[in-house]
């Protein structure tokens, strides 16, 4: 855990800003914006596919007495 | 009636976002869409518990991380499979670096406490709010935030070491990075 949170000398360089106040790197916004970025895109992968089938029909038949959820 | 078809709708609006929440959670694609499954067959017959006016969207991933966290979890016997079934899923990517540059950051990702991967994902990717992500995870907006900044400090911590090759600040990322769209733009 504490470990964790220690930046490396490398990343505290590469900042060349003062850890906060538990260790934890403060990080310039080119930093934020890139891990951002990759976030969405992972997310957007998967959001990207819409609504597979199985869940279109799922829900059509919400209203059904006899459907339990295949 | 007519709530009834809206809470339909909201819910089939919310699946490709649940979907993603979900594999994040679970790291298999198909226990994903079991627990995305379950998760809106049980938010249907629980929909006298949703307040209107509240956003249905929060108590949808709410519903899925609590049953994740009740059920899914205790059962899971295997190791996360994040390269394996979820790569092979994946064919529609038109870049080999981007597709490369995911599995990495999967991978980082998956070295984080949950705690604090959720709390990226519902503010980084899912779209929320500190505060909805504060509901949905049951804990203090203080809390999400620190959660949010260690995932973040941990991440650039890792990405930087193991990817000698640079995690790439070119043009087109920069411009997908500083552009507001939730998808990145791949055209």
């Amino acid at each position: 855990m504490n470990r964790e949170n220690k930046p490396s000398p490398r990343i505290r360089a590469m900042h060349a800003q003062k850890p906060e106040k538990n260790h934890v790197v403060k990080l310039g916004p080119d930093i934020k914006a890139k891990i951002g970025m990759q976030l969405r895109l992972m997310y957007g992968e998967v959001v990207d596919q819409g609504v597979p089938d199985r869940f279109v029909e799922m829900l059509k038949r919400l209203d059904d007495p006899n459907y339990e959820g295949k | 009636m007519g709530l009834r078809n809206n809470v339909r709708e909201a819910m089939l609006e919310a699946v490709p976002s649940l979907r993603a929440f979900a594999i994040s959670l679970c790291g298999n694609v198909d226990r994903a869409d079991d627990l995305v499954q379950e998760a809106l067959l049980r938010a249907w017959a629980n929909m006298g518990s949703f307040q209107p006016g509240t956003n249905m969207s929060a108590w949808l991933f709410t519903i899925l991380r609590n049953l994740f966290r009740s059920e899914y979890r205790k059962r899971r016997r295997e190791v996360e499979d994040i390269d394996g079934s979820y790569a092979e899923s994946l064919t529609s990517l038109p870049e080999q670096n981007s597709r490369l540059e995911i599995v990495e950051f999967r991978n980082a990702l998956k070295l984080l406490p949950s705690e604090q991967r959720e709390s990226l994902i519902l503010v980084g990717a899912s779209g929320f709010s500190y505060e909805e992500a504060a509901q949905i995870c049951g804990c203090a907006v203080g809390t999400i935030k620190s959660r949010v900044n260690r995932a973040r400090s941990r991440l650039a911590e890792i990405l930087s070491i193991d990817s000698a090759s640079d995690f790439g600040p070119d043009r087109e990322t920069r411009a997908v990075a500083n552009s507001d769209v939730v998808r990145p733009n791949r055209s």
